[in-house]
């Protein structure tokens, strides 16, 4: 494949983030909207013939005759050169050496995700064109900045995706970090917006610290960044084209294992390094502990929140996992630190999002519990096996289900935070008490907002029925406690995402403030809804069992609308259960104003004020920062740097000064006295000499 | 052994030469200090002759007892009344200006007698003028133009710095 | 009797010797700029008196000694010129009064 359109899919953006960022200040505020907003549309374009051949062209670079997805590197150059290649005398590269290269990597999940950025960053900037303007259509201050920023978290994360090697993806995931914080902080003026952006780099950079020493021990074992070192073999015959392979990764275990240390405290170096790196993941697709930054990077614009804390960059942990995978696989016990991270963190979140009142903050934890489900699905996956239901488990459903959940999340909940936005938008409050009642006033955000929510409760034949069923799926396969365990955090998705329906929708009449009625947005906010709501109706028939799976051989059968057919319909009906009782419940005490709620709520006070206040975590992380760490590790350190290390560089300087006060009488301004002593410090100089000649 | 008129010739040289240095910076009236510079200079043109460099003798004596010396006496004329005289120096500045040249004076001489005794006078041979002159202008080695074209830049410099330095505002 | 090379280097190193106690007691800054005159014609001297006796061949010794006195009589015309504005400026020649650089 030529490298061309690859090369642009990432020039694209970065040259919308120079060019906007850059000369944004010299042209008008709704140009930069539609230059960034064109610009995103070819990148979208390109992206999609890009996946589209590497999908269904069947070109031998990227389906073996076997019909197994391969791996195809179109291009990658050397960035940085560690150290030299063993080169033998006959001038043949005998071992390459370390070296950091960028490049491009396409495979099944680096497609899916092009797929996936493109349009949810393509749908975000059509809808911010609209949502960045008041209510007259002028447009916000920052407007050209806020593009900028966009199109350069576009790029970021589109050379994420695409990284041939770790250190690649290190390096973008850095980045999406840091437009991440700009994002958050775009309003900068307001405190909280400051504070969020701080809070959310500040925690994110924590978890990366993990990320980078996991990395730095896996190279330092196998000696390569590179994924398909790492987790692929050569195909035969052709230049660049890899197929994952367990081999592989077992040969790295191998390594490992055969090292001189390969324990440490108790666990294998390789579980360290991959747990490690799963910590960078968990920081950025906020897992327990390190979730807290997410609620409050809502700050941000809620196109935002949309592309990146909710469809892309959240996934990046998940994607980092599914990229490892085959290395993950080697070792089960790093696999089983990953499902209990995601199902503590699913039910925690799940828990959370019933009992807040900001609509996003809802949204943020309902991202939480849905990325935990992701992350519990690769956790849950092993090589085939016959699960407790007696059906035979289909080797890697869990890890296909993930991605296929990515991909439908993705959609869902693009939607849901844009519909979220419209009625922030339209109302000019983030709090559901604010809103109530709005289905009449707003019928396209109500009813593409319905989509969303029977999409993410699970409710056939909506997208989020499928993926959720697969998890849930590999989840029996797995272990029954946690699929039961996942199947009630599903019961209570329903629960909480028709709560805040209701809650908006119904619940009672609107009061209209004076002349102010909230009405549906304008089109350029309202059409990125449409299509994401046709989306997530349709999502769920994508044959993904057939496109993305961790070793690239399918796992259903060839044909398009394959996902009907290969339904556990056991488990389905259960989750279909489940979620509508959710739903029946959610209805029960929300749809009509009435007194059950606030009865539920005094019945178990406890419970609501833990969930309402996020079960205490960020006081938690004030205590440790301010109480532990400020007051009794930082205070000492300050005071010790500022008593004895600066003490002592400031008493050089009063002896210093003290000591030229006291010789400055020799600088009398005399020259005479200067030439006296000179000369006799000569005449001394001169017998010295000769003292020690003759 | 040297003809007695030589020798007479020498002793009032070096005479002159000790004298003459040792009264310009012990008299009180400053005129008199040049005038005893003037004499001493003088005496170095005749060291300059007996060993046989007339064109250094003659520089000396045109450029340092004509020019400079003048340069002083214009320049003391300017800034002091005739017949003043300086202020008796403090003993200790005499003191310590004597310590130092006492010890100079020592330490040199022990090193002059002890190294640069008995070097006998070679055969007198005065400098062709001309040898001088393509000496000054040439430029291969152990000749001097570019010295002396900086030599040159640096007094036109001294002489525009002078003017800068002296002339009223 | 014969005329060694000490016989010209003692007058000259007297010579040092008086310029060095004048520039270290006189206070007048022409008094001053007069020892140092003395100072560097025993330089000259001396240079003459090398060249003569240890390399009679060559100049370099004559040369130096004429460089050194046309860099003498510009070095006395600039101090010269500065201390007479000195001179305009405090009405003073006393190398003592003069000390505002100091510190």
């Amino acid at each position: 494949m030529e490298s061309t359109m690859p090369v642009l899919i990432l020039a694209i953006p970065l040259f919308t983030f120079l060019l906007l960022g850059l000369l944004g200040k010299f042209m008008q505020r709704g140009m930069a909207g539609v230059i960034g907003t064109s610009a995103m549309g070819i990148t979208l374009v390109l992206s999609y013939i890009t996946a589209f051949t590497y999908f269904f062209s069947g070109n031998p670079l990227f389906i073996s005759a076997g019909g197994d997805r391969l791996q195809a590197v179109i291009f990658n150059t050397v960035w940085l050169q560690f150290t030299p290649d063993q080169i033998d005398a006959a001038g043949q590269i005998v071992k390459h050496g370390l070296a950091i290269k960028l490049g491009f990597l396409l495979d099944s999940i680096s497609a899916m995700m092009l797929v996936v950025i493109t349009t949810i960053s393509f749908m975000v900037h059509l809808y911010s064109n609209g949502y960045m303007r008041d209510h007259h259509g002028v447009c916000e201050k920052g407007f050209q900045r806020f593009f900028a920023y966009l199109s350069l978290f576009s790029f970021s994360m589109l050379g994420l995706v695409v990284a041939t090697n770790i250190f690649q993806m290190y390096i973008f995931w850095e980045l999406v970090g840091a437009s991440s914080y700009l994002l958050i902080g775009f309003y900068y003026t307001k405190p909280s917006a400051v504070s969020a952006s701080k809070k959310a780099f500040i925690v994110t950079r924590f978890a990366d610290l993990g990320f980078l020493i996991g990395i730095l021990i896996l190279s330092y074992y196998t000696g390569t960044f590179n994924f398909t070192e790492l987790t692929s073999v050569p195909v035969e015959g052709l230049n660049d084209v890899y197929a994952v392979s367990a081999g592989t990764a077992e040969h790295i275990r191998s390594i490992f294992a055969d090292s001189k240390a390969p324990l440490f405290m108790g666990a294998s170096v390789m579980t360290w390094a991959l747990v490690l790196i799963f910590m960078g993941g968990m920081g950025k697709s906020a897992m327990m502990p390190l979730h807290i930054w997410l609620p409050d990077a809502m700050e941000g614009p809620t196109p935002v929140s949309a592309l990146i804390h909710a469809a892309t960059m959240v996934v990046a942990g998940v994607y980092l996992v599914a990229r490892l995978f085959p290395l993950f696989l080697m070792q089960t016990s790093a696999l089983d630190i990953v499902t209990v991270v995601g199902a503590v963190t699913a039910l925690y979140a799940a828990m959370v999002a019933c009992a807040q009142i900001d609509i996003k903050r809802v949204l943020a934890f309902s991202t939480i519990s849905q990325i935990a489900f992701m992350m519990v699905s690769l956790g849950v996956t092993r090589i085939a096996h016959t699960d407790a239901l007696g059906h035979e488990v289909h080797e890697g459903l869990g890890y296909m289900a993930s991605m296929f959940h990515l991909f439908t999340h993705a959609m869902f909940k693009a939607l849901l935070f844009l519909g979220a936005g419209a009625l922030i938008h339209a109302i000019g409050s983030n709090d559901y008490t604010a809103m109530h009642g709005l289905r009449k006033y707003m019928p396209v955000t109500h009813w593409t907002f319905l989509i969303g929510c029977l999409a993410i409760a699970g409710i056939i034949p909506f997208a989020g029925f499928f993926s959720k069923d697969e998890i849930l799926t590999a989840c029996f396969g797995h272990s029954t406690v946690w699929a039961i365990w996942m199947t009630l955090v599903a019961g209570l998705t329903a629960f909480y995402m028709f709560r805040l329906y209701f809650l908006i929708f119904w619940w009672k009449e609107h009061k209209v403030h004076g002349e102010h009625v909230p009405h549906d947005q304008p089109w350029t906010m309202t059409l990125p809804l449409i299509i994401l709501a046709a989306i997530s109706c349709v999502a769920g028939f994508v044959p993904f069992g057939n496109l993305v799976t961790w070793n690239g051989h399918p796992i259903t059968g060839a044909g398009f609308f394959t996902n009907l057919d290969n339904l556990n319909w056991n488990v389905a009906v259960i989750s279909l259960c489940v979620a509508i009782i959710g739903i029946l419940v959610a209805m029960k005490m929300y749809r009509k104003e009435n007194p059950l709620p606030e009865k539920m709520r005094s019945a178990l006070p406890r419970l609501w004020d833990w969930c309402h206040h996020r079960f205490y975590w960020d006081e938690l992380y004030m205590f440790i920062t301010h109480k532990i760490i400020f007051d009794r590790v930082c205070k000492p350190i300050a005071w010790f740097d500022r008593h004895v290390i600066d003490g002592t560089m400031d008493s050089f300087a009063t002896m210093t000064n003290r000591l030229s006060v006291a010789i400055k009488g020799l600088q009398s301004g005399r020259i005479q006295n200067y030439v006296w002593v000179y000369l006799l410090g000569a005449l001394v100089l001169a017998v010295v000499t000769m003292l020690c000649v003759l | 052994m040297e003809s007695v008129g030589s020798i007479i010739a020498y002793v009032v040289i070096a005479l002159s030469i000790i004298i003459f240095s040792v009264l310009a910076v012990t008299t009180r009236k400053i005129l008199r200090a040049a005038t005893y510079l003037l004499f001493a200079l003088f005496a170095t043109a005749a060291i300059y002759f007996s060993l046989d460099y007339e064109f250094l003798g003659a520089v000396q004596i045109a450029v340092y007892a004509g020019g400079i010396v003048v340069l002083f006496v214009f320049s003391i004329l300017l800034t002091s009344h005739p017949g003043d005289n300086s202020a008796r120096l403090a003993s200790k500045k005499r003191v310590s200006g004597l310590i130092a040249a006492i010890a100079m004076l020592l330490v040199s001489g022990y090193v002059l007698i002890s190294r640069c005794i008995g070097v006998a006078e070679p055969a007198m041979q005065s400098i062709d003028m001309q040898k001088v002159g393509a000496t000054l202008m040439g430029t291969g080695h152990g000749e001097y133009l570019l010295p002396f074209e900086a030599i040159s830049v640096l007094l036109l410099a001294c002489i525009i710095g002078g003017i800068v330095v002296a002339r009223k505002r | 009797m014969e005329k060694t090379m000490l016989c010209y280097l003692i007058p000259s190193l007297i010579m040092f010797c008086c310029g060095v106690y004048g520039f270290i007691t006189r206070k007048n800054m022409i008094a001053i700029l007069i020892s140092l005159e003395l100072m560097l014609n025993s330089v000259d001297i001396n240079f003459v008196v090398f060249n003569r006796f240890l390399f009679p061949g060559s100049m370099e010794g004559m040369f130096f000694t004429l460089f050194a006195i046309a860099i003498a009589a510009a070095e006395t015309a600039l101090a010269i010129a500065i201390i007479i504005n000195v001179f305009r400026s405090v009405k003073n020649v006393d190398v003592e009064e003069v000390s505002k650089m100091k510190f």
